[in-house]
């Protein structure tokens, strides 16, 4: 199960991973840290998602089902906040992509690890996470939405995101966007141009790794197939013995087509084991950096904003220099509290991450422990089954 | 009767029936069994089906077969193992009698090969392999003795037991392949992953081809094969060269017998025989489809292998970007980690294969010497028929004489009479000779389905134990990174 981390306000809360006490008294009723997506019920092309979430007050549950759209509507909403100063600063709880589930080559292409499982339930956790993180965020569990999304009975989203509430983020974006080009922009301050060079690289970095570890699941995979089908043509082998000779020799194959069936459920384990632990933390690390270059490139819109603001004061000529510099210094405001949320963001985000890749690492870890214990357990006992009484250790081949 | 040996003084009424009438090896070094090295070339394909001499009526070869002239083959009743004592040798022995007698040399032999080494230069080169025999059983000189052979020799060896035992029915076991491809990146001088592991392939095989010629109680006591085990010089075998003139001609005589072997058409008075070609026929299928789907297998557990490293870089770059300390520190051991994982796939990749995979080549190859001894039954059956035939126009032909002209022709008659009788010879021969190999072929197939048992039950826990052992290595690793992952905060 993947713990996220429940944001806090300034002060910061302990580094480490908690459980449902947060600081906010939200309007949201449930507890974010028992929001799950329990399962995913496929109607042809429709995917619906089934959420549950504890009462905060502990008399019960919410059981609601939301198919994809509700879940962009939400993050639509939550883009187009108003009364949030800053907003631009928010690092967004990353949504995982929208599942195509016609062909499975492109849905692996479309969401990568999270459709490597033989079901949906990476997917599930993947939304999971993105709803606890919502839920656990000060600024972004306030809004009305995201308890519709929770426990109303009728699903939000199914109409149409209407055109008007267009992300008013990008919106902004796409009209700087089209003006200078932005990677070139010095950063006034020390820690975000650190911050942007480090987020470059890991955003690279995380994306091949997820890209490898999606290879090996894959690869682990076509072993699986390869076993079974060996398996099965050894059970072509076995006849029904007339002569002894023959008997014993059907045994032989028999018993090698065990030996196959198990290695393919070994490997199989293996890569649920990987999808599920390490698999959907190097996923969710991609999205986070993802999240927080678009963060940090918003904030350098606005720097953008501002340094224009700022020309335009300069440039001014005395009929419109009140205006212009009304402008500048409420492009100055905006900037400061941008850079607030960011900064802040981008700490709540680091200990975010480092707790799933803890988490992540030490679940993969144990239950590689568990899978190559019983996998050496099985096969040690079919050993001593098979070479029957009384042989010394041999030299391990 | 102390000592085994493979010298048989002839019996009245046994005639040849030791001593093969072998393919001559003409100076073409035409000999249609060893044509049998030629169809291993052919990737397994049709093994020995083709080696067929020419069984039409028209053939020369024929002549040759049915001719119990002396082959210039030096068939082994004529040879005196040096190193048994002198008042062994006139024992009178029978392949049948050497198997049924217990030897009191308990079977007792190991054979190793090892250290290839290769010698000389560019096209010329080749590999040489020390071959290592251990062992307690008198037969040999001494309990061990190291040699050094090429693969020419291995395969001159088996042309030598081949063109001796196989057509009286005897499974010689296949030598390994030849590979014109792996061998030339080797002479090349092409020091990489891939023409190692060929080496390495063809060690292993040829130490599992020894073993098992070893092991067959006939075999073990020919004298070139003990020659091979044990003496430091060896001529060198020359028709085994991959293009040479001998082998083009061995070429062009198979597309030959190819026509021919299909119009025999067998009585099979035994089902037995019957019943076991036809299970041999769908276990060759069977064995081959297994092939197949195990060398996918084993690529895709190489290709694990190689996508575990790329993981293992990625990771460690992550790891080196990474500003928490220990979150970079646990990435770093990671990338370590499975850098060891790597290692351990490639590990099972290589049981995978020379443990099951290897297995299967094997037997599918042995399938062929089964097959090829069953059509050389068949053969003989053949040859039978020829002969009786021959007799029976000859008997009419004197019948006539008779008839026709009783004095006046004597000389022809006595030349007739003469005649009948040869052939009557040879049509008991040839009786004698299928009695012999129908005989031979039971007892050879029993043995090979014992040592199948044997084989395959060898291989599956060799294979459980490499099954276990990475288990246990993987835990190792993984207790060992644990205590990382838990440091992270």
């Amino acid at each position: 199960m993947m713990e996220e981390e429940e944001a806090e306000e300034s002060p910061p809360l302990s580094p480490s991973v908690i459980e449902g006490t947060e600081e906010v008294t939200p309007p949201l009723s449930v507890s974010p840290s028992t929001i799950r997506v329990t399962e995913a019920a496929q109607d042809g092309e429709l995917l619906t998602f089934i959420i549950v979430s504890q009462k905060l007050s502990g008399t019960g549950e919410y059981h609601v089902d939301r198919t994809y759209e509700d879940f962009d509507w939400l993050q639509q909403h939550l883009f187009s906040l108003e009364d949030v100063p800053g907003i631009q600063g928010i690092i967004f709880p990353p949504l995982p992509a929208r599942a195509q589930q016609n062909a499975p080559v492109k849905l692996v292409r479309q969401l990568g690890l999270l459709a490597t499982g033989e079901t949906w339930t990476p997917y599930c956790r993947a939304l999971g996470a993105y709803l606890q993180q919502v839920a656990g965020h000060s600024l972004l569990s306030r809004t009305q939405h995201l308890e519709t999304f929770l426990t109303s009975p009728e699903p939000p989203g199914r109409q149409k995101v209407k055109k008007g509430l267009f992300n008013r983020l990008s919106q902004a974006v796409e009209g700087i966007r089209k003006g200078r080009p932005h990677q070139g922009t010095e950063d006034v301050d020390d820690f975000f141009r650190t911050e942007r060079e480090h987020n470059l690289s890991l955003t690279g970095l995380s994306r091949a790794a997820a890209e490898r570890f999606l290879e090996v699941v894959q690869t682990e995979q076509k072993i699986a197939v390869a076993c079974g089908h060996f398996a099965a043509s050894l059970q072509l082998c076995v006849e029904a013995g007339d002569d002894p000779g023959q008997e014993t020799f059907s045994k032989m194959c028999v018993k090698i087509s065990e030996i196959m069936e198990s290695m393919k459920k070994n490997v199989q384990k293996v890569a649920e084991n990987d999808v599920t632990t390490l698999g959907l933390g190097l996923d969710l690390e991609c999205r986070y950096q993802e999240a927080e270059k678009e963060m940090l490139f918003r904030r350098t819109c606005k720097l953008v904003e501002l340094e224009t603001a700022s020309r335009n004061a300069e440039r001014a000529k005395p009929l419109k220099k009140a205006a212009m510099d009304g402008d500048q210094k409420a492009a100055e405001k905006d900037f400061e509290q941008v850079s607030v949320v960011a900064k802040q963001e981008v700490a709540r985000v680091q200990r975010a991450r480092v707790a799933v890749l803890r988490q992540a690492l030490v679940r993969w870890c144990e239950l590689q422990i568990l899978t190559a214990t019983s996998s050496a357990e099985q096969w040690n006992q079919q050993l001593l089954a098979f070479r029957g009484p009384a042989r010394g250790p041999g030299p391990s081949s | 009767m102390a000592e085994q040996t493979d010298y048989r003084e002839p019996e009245p009424g046994r005639g040849e029936e030791f001593s093969p009438e072998a393919e001559p090896l003409n100076s073409n070094g035409q000999n249609s069994l060893l044509e049998e090295e030629e169809e291993e070339e052919e990737e397994g394909e049709d093994l020995f089906t083709e080696a067929t001499e020419e069984v039409s009526l028209d053939s020369p070869e024929r002549d040759v077969l049915l001719s119990d002239g002396p082959s210039p083959v030096t068939p082994p009743a004529s040879l005196i193992s040096p190193h048994l004592p002198h008042n062994h040798l006139y024992t009178h022995c029978s392949f049948d009698e050497m198997e049924e007698e217990d030897t009191p040399d308990l079977f007792d032999i190991s054979i190793l090969v090892s250290d290839p080494e290769k010698v000389g230069e560019g096209m010329n080169a080749y590999m040489a392999y020390k071959v290592t025999t251990q062992t307690s059983m008198s037969l040999f000189k001494s309990p061990q003795a190291t040699v050094r052979r090429r693969f020419s020799d291995f395969l001159g060896l088996h042309g030598k037991l081949a063109t001796r035992y196989l057509h009286v029915g005897y499974l010689v076991p296949p030598a390994p392949e030849k590979s014109i491809v792996g061998m030339t990146k080797v002479k090349v001088g092409k020091d990489d992953s891939s023409s190692n592991e060929f080496v390495e392939k063809r060690r292993a095989a040829l130490e599992r081809y020894l073993m098992r010629t070893a092991k067959h109680p006939v075999l073990l006591k020919d004298p070139d094969l003990l020659t091979f085990l044990e003496c430091s010089e060896l001529p060198r075998a020359l028709s085994t060269q991959a293009l040479s003139g001998a082998g083009i001609l061995r070429m062009v005589n198979k597309a030959a017998d190819a026509v021919n072997k299909m119009t025999i058409k067998m009585t099979e008075s035994d089902t037995w025989f019957e019943e076991k070609q036809q299970k041999f026929e769908n276990l060759d299928i069977q064995l081959r489809k297994l092939h197949c789907s195990l060398d996918s297998l084993v690529c895709h557990r190489k290709e694990l292998s190689v996508n575990t490293a790329l993981f293992a870089k990625s990771a460690a770059m992550l790891g080196n970007s990474e500003d928490h300390t220990a979150l970079s520190r646990a990435l770093s051991q990671l990338a370590e980690v499975e850098e060891k994982v790597e290692q351990l796939h490639q590990d099972q990749a290589g049981a995978d294969f020379y443990l099951l995979a290897e297995l299967l080549a094997d037997y599918i190859r042995l399938i062929g010497s089964v097959k090829g001894v069953f059509d050389q039954r068949v053969r003989l059956w053949q040859r039978l028929q020829d002969s009786l035939l021959l007799l029976q126009k000859k008997r009419d032909a004197e019948a006539k004489l008779h008839a026709n002209k009783p004095e006046k022709l004597q000389q022809a008659r006595d030349d007739i009479r003469e005649e009948t009788e040869e052939l009557e010879g040879k049509v008991q021969q040839g009786e004698r000779d299928f009695e012999q190999i129908s005989k031979t072929i039971r007892k050879e197939l029993f043995r090979f389905e014992k040592e199948r048992v044997t084989d395959f039950k060898e291989v599956i826990i060799k294979y459980l134990e490499s099954l276990v052992q990475t288990q246990q290595q993987l835990i190792k690793y993984w207790e060992a990174f644990l205590p990382e992952a838990k440091a992270i905060s």
